[in-house]
């Protein structure tokens, strides 16, 4: 909570105030705001890390750092990024780095299997309002319990994908030889216990790779492995209290969000680490139907990107799991401060001449967002007024008196599009339907009811434009 | 001289063991680099002056046994609690009636406090057919111009703990059903199930007064859910209807917790907290979920911390997740069949707004329905994990 009450004069005050713009900023000061906001990183100031200023930035890291350790998987560009969290819930600042997610693969596996499988982590991909929404790395489980299987698993998987690995086993031998099929790859080892925290630690230090702890269901016993394994020299953790789907899920949520808040509020050093969730876990229970077995992991996911986990272990890769879990991510993980409604007003798309239709929307960034793409998809020159309904989705608009005939009426005289058309015709959602008498009335214009889903512009347009005459 | 460099070493760490616990754990500095002027040393290491021993860092031969602490909060506001639906001894025809909300902690903080009341789950049903999502229209093809029968199979089928009755129809610019119309299909659903049952309107501020009020009398003392009174409409007149027969009401507003202070604010003019249920817009996921999510969870937070004009049970209308076009629409086969993508999509909207703290859901498909239920019961009750069922997960052959 003090780490958001941090001052940028605070900062200023111990950065080296020369003003140079190296950082990319006007002043210092412009930096040392956007650096309490996060926006830019202690590193983005050259002067800083020289010699001379040591001291200054160690006492500016003391202030900013996150009371959550932000973790590195991996190398190079597709490395991942874990953790590094300021806040419990997201209204007091907001999340950062979105919940990665693991792909398992098994060193049982047969070789087509396993390659279908990276390739399927490698290539999912989904277009979520302008963004490519992606799976990150891939979990290796050692399911035989073999050095060598493990070894060559791990070597075929580094040659299919350069995405950034999970080495589980709980045999310090069968890790030590995936580390050694990785070297220079820093995977993440899953996982230390009770049992063979010494030994795993050891290769950690030795490889220089973070260490997942586990510690189902046992908070005192994970907070003991953390604390020796930090003591043991260990600086990169990250904790698993367990996930349980079934009996146990109310343990398990509590687990994630007492940790949390331990973390984020009490500040606990000994545990400030990285979360991870293991939806896996759904699929011990060999009894299950595999259908009911991707459902409850579906849930699972989300049940624990709502509830803390900076990292997730799965296994299904049906597009109907994932695509739930990757957009809950997304949207949780948004700067809450962000607005919800984008800039009223008349948007062109492609060339529109006096011809072109014209249609329109509301502010509400999503609803405008999904329209816009929806035109861009159907590659037609038209423009788009954008109402102000105060950042309220067409629907609910309709229903809460945000979107009237008055409020149309005088988006389209601001718009001044009828100065760029030669008709008078204009194309509202389908959900406002209702709206259409009272909007010719208002406006003088013809109404044309488009479709309910924005998807149906480019049919709707090439169906319904240009209007017949009589209508 | 090796002696010598060993002191100066010492004398180093002796000033820096704060700078040396900092640095073994960011790691932002390698701490052989470190090269520290003691004149340097007091003007940065000022705030933490006082000269600790240094640390013997040996490391540890055996496991440190540490205690780790629930971090527990008391929390100054409660959320009152909301009774829905009234049995025959409490003045109504129901079978059961339920309480709603009385949270003294965030949702499902077991750890803390255990929850008061589970939250409900209800079935939307309407009096008009409506268009609906191809995966939860199969499933409710035969009962779409039956109201009562709709009620009654999502009571006996689905697990429905409440019928949420939408009176669609009155809307003036569709069927413009009059107020004695509608209040025979409430009557029609308060004979077919007896469960506690809420009563939605149009949208239309004038329709919706003139139709609750009618509905308020002629249920009275069945404790309905009018859902819902706005900002726009004659709260007055709203809420003196709902007191007066006895009922409870879902306050409505659209993403905006102001409003939804200054509704509730305005309605303390007529109706005592215990009869207020508030509902501050479900948007689907992927489709203005976050902005759901964030308001209902700081609703709860400032109600807890002692907002009293937040202090009320939450409601979700969880069917809007259905608007979302990855939960309808056909898409390539990558992204499965609508029929799983679409409940799947309505479960993950109820599951992460149940963790803000909804206590009354109103929802729609049968599967999405009976997870909600399962994960519900589930939630309540605490230790129950087995750390042995799931130690071994690394090697479960899928």
């Amino acid at each position: 909570m003090a780490k958001r009450s941090i001052s940028p004069i605070d900062v200023y005050k111990l950065l080296p105030r020369t003003n140079c713009k190296e950082c990319g900023e006007e002043n210092c000061m412009a930096f040392a705001t956007k650096l309490v906001n996060r926006e830019i990183s202690l590193e983005d100031c050259p002067p800083l890390l020289e010699e001379r200023y040591r001291g200054w930035y160690q006492r500016i890291w003391e202030m900013i750092k996150p009371p959550m350790k932000e973790i590195t998987i991996g190398v190079g560009d597709r490395s991942v990024k874990i953790g590094g969290q300021l806040v419990m819930y997201r209204h007091e600042f907001t999340y950062y780095n979105l919940t990665p997610i693991a792909i398992d693969v098994t060193d049982e596996m047969a070789e087509e299997e396993l390659e279908k499988r990276v390739k399927g982590a490698e290539e999912f991909t989904y277009n979520y309002i302008g963004k490519d929404l992606k799976l990150d790395l891939v979990a290796v489980r050692s399911t035989s319990d073999d050095p060598k299987k493990f070894e060559s698993t791990v070597k075929k998987v580094i040659e299919n994908t350069r995405l950034p690995l999970i080495l589980c086993s709980l045999n310090p031998k069968v890790l030590e030889a995936g580390l050694m099929a990785s070297q220079g790859k820093r995977p993440l080892l899953y996982a230390a216990t009770r049992e063979n925290w010494m030994e795993v630690a050891k290769l950690a230090l030795m490889y220089d790779a973070p260490l997942a702890v586990f510690a189902p269901n046992n908070l005192n016993l994970l907070r003991s492995l953390a604390k020796t394994l930090t003591e043991y020299g260990v600086r990169d953790l990250v904790l698993d209290p367990g996930t349980f789907p079934e009996e146990g899920l109310a343990d398990t949520i509590n687990n994630f969000t007492m940790l949390r808040r331990a973390i984020c509020k009490e500040e606990d050093e000994t545990i400030g680490f990285p979360l991870i969730g293991t939806p896996i876990v759904v699929w011990t229970r060999l009894s299950k139907d595999p259908e009911v077995a991707r459902w409850k992991e579906a849930y699972m996911a989300s049940v624990l990107i709502a509830r803390y986990a900076d990292l997730l272990i799965m296994h299904s890769l049906d597009g109907w799991v994932l695509l739930p879990t990757v957009i809950l991510r997304q949207n949780l993980y948004t700067d809450p401060r962000k607005p919800v409604a984008v800039k009223p007003g008349l948007v062109a798309f492609e060339k529109p001449d006096e011809a072109s239709p014209v249609m329109l929307t509301t502010n509400f960034a999503l609803t405008y967002y999904t329209v816009e793409a929806d035109i861009k998809s159907a590659n037609v020159s038209c423009y788009l007024i954008v109402v102000d309904t105060e950042g309220i989705s067409v629907e609910s608009s309709v229903a809460g008196r945000k979107l009237t005939a008055d409020k149309i009426a005088e988006a389209i005289k601001d718009s001044d599009v009828a100065s760029k058309v030669n008709h008078r015709k204009i194309i509202i959602p389908g959900r406002a339907a209702r709206l259409s008498g009272e909007i010719e009335d208002a406006t003088g214009w013809g109404v044309l009811v488009g479709p309910m889903d924005s998807s149906g512009i480019p049919a709707f347009l090439k169906e319904k434009w240009p209007p017949k005459d009589e209508e | 001289m090796g002696e010598k460099k060993g002191e100066e070493k010492k004398s180093s760490i002796k000033f820096g063991s704060k700078l040396f616990e900092l640095l073994s754990k960011y790691s932002e500095i390698e701490l052989e680099d470190v090269e520290i002027e003691v004149g340097d040393l007091e003007i940065w290491l000022q705030p933490t002056a006082g000269v600790v021993a240094p640390p013997v860092k040996e490391k540890p031969t055996s496991l440190l046994e540490v205690k780790f602490s629930p971090p527990i909060l008391e929390y100054p506001g409660k959320i009152v609690q909301v009774k829905l639906g009234a049995t025959k001894g409490e003045g109504g025809s129901r079978g059961k009636s339920l309480v709603i909300g009385g949270e003294r902690s965030p949702a499902f903080y077991m750890f803390e406090r255990p929850m008061p009341n589970p939250p409900v789950v209800s079935l939307d049903v309407f009096d008009l057919k409506i268009p609906l999502a191809k995966a939860v229209k199969m499933h409710v093809k035969d009962v779409l111009e039956d109201p009562a029968a709709w009620a009654k199979l999502s009571v006996d089928k689905f697990g429905a703990e409440m019928v949420n009755l939408h009176l669609v129809s009155i809307d003036p610019r569709l069927k413009d059903t009059s107020p004695r119309e509608a209040t025979k299909t409430v009557e029609d659903v308060l004979q077919a199930v007896d469960v506690p049952v809420a009563v939605g309107g149009c949208g239309d501020p004038a329709k919706d007064l003139a139709v609750f009020q009618k509905v308020a009398e002629v249920a009275e003392g069945e404790r309905l859910l009018i859902n819902s009174v706005t900002l726009d409409m004659d709260m007055k007149k709203t809420a003196e209807a709902i007191k007066k027969y006895g009922h409870a009401v879902i306050a409505f507003t659209p993403m905006d917790i102001n409003r939804a202070k200054e509704l509730n604010r305005k309605l303390y003019e007529v109706l005592p907290k215990e009869d207020i249920v508030m509902d501050t817009t479900t948007a689907a996921l992927g489709y203005g979920l976050d902005y759901a999510f964030t308001i209902m969870e700081r609703a709860r937070l400032a109600g807890l911390m002692g907002d009293q004009e937040l202090q009320h049970p939450m409601s979700s209308g969880t069917t809007n997740a259905w608007a979302a076009r990855e939960a309808w629409m056909d898409m390539a086969p990558a992204w499965g069949p609508r029929e799983l993508r679409g409940p799947i999509w309505e479960t993950v909207t109820a599951l992460t707004l149940l963790l803000t703290g909804v206590d009354y859901f109103m929802m729609m498909h049968p599967a999405a329905v009976s997870t909600v239920n399962e994960v519900l019961k589930e939630l309540m009750k605490s230790s129950r994990a087995n750390p042995e069922e799931i130690m071994d997960w690394i090697k479960v052959k899928i």
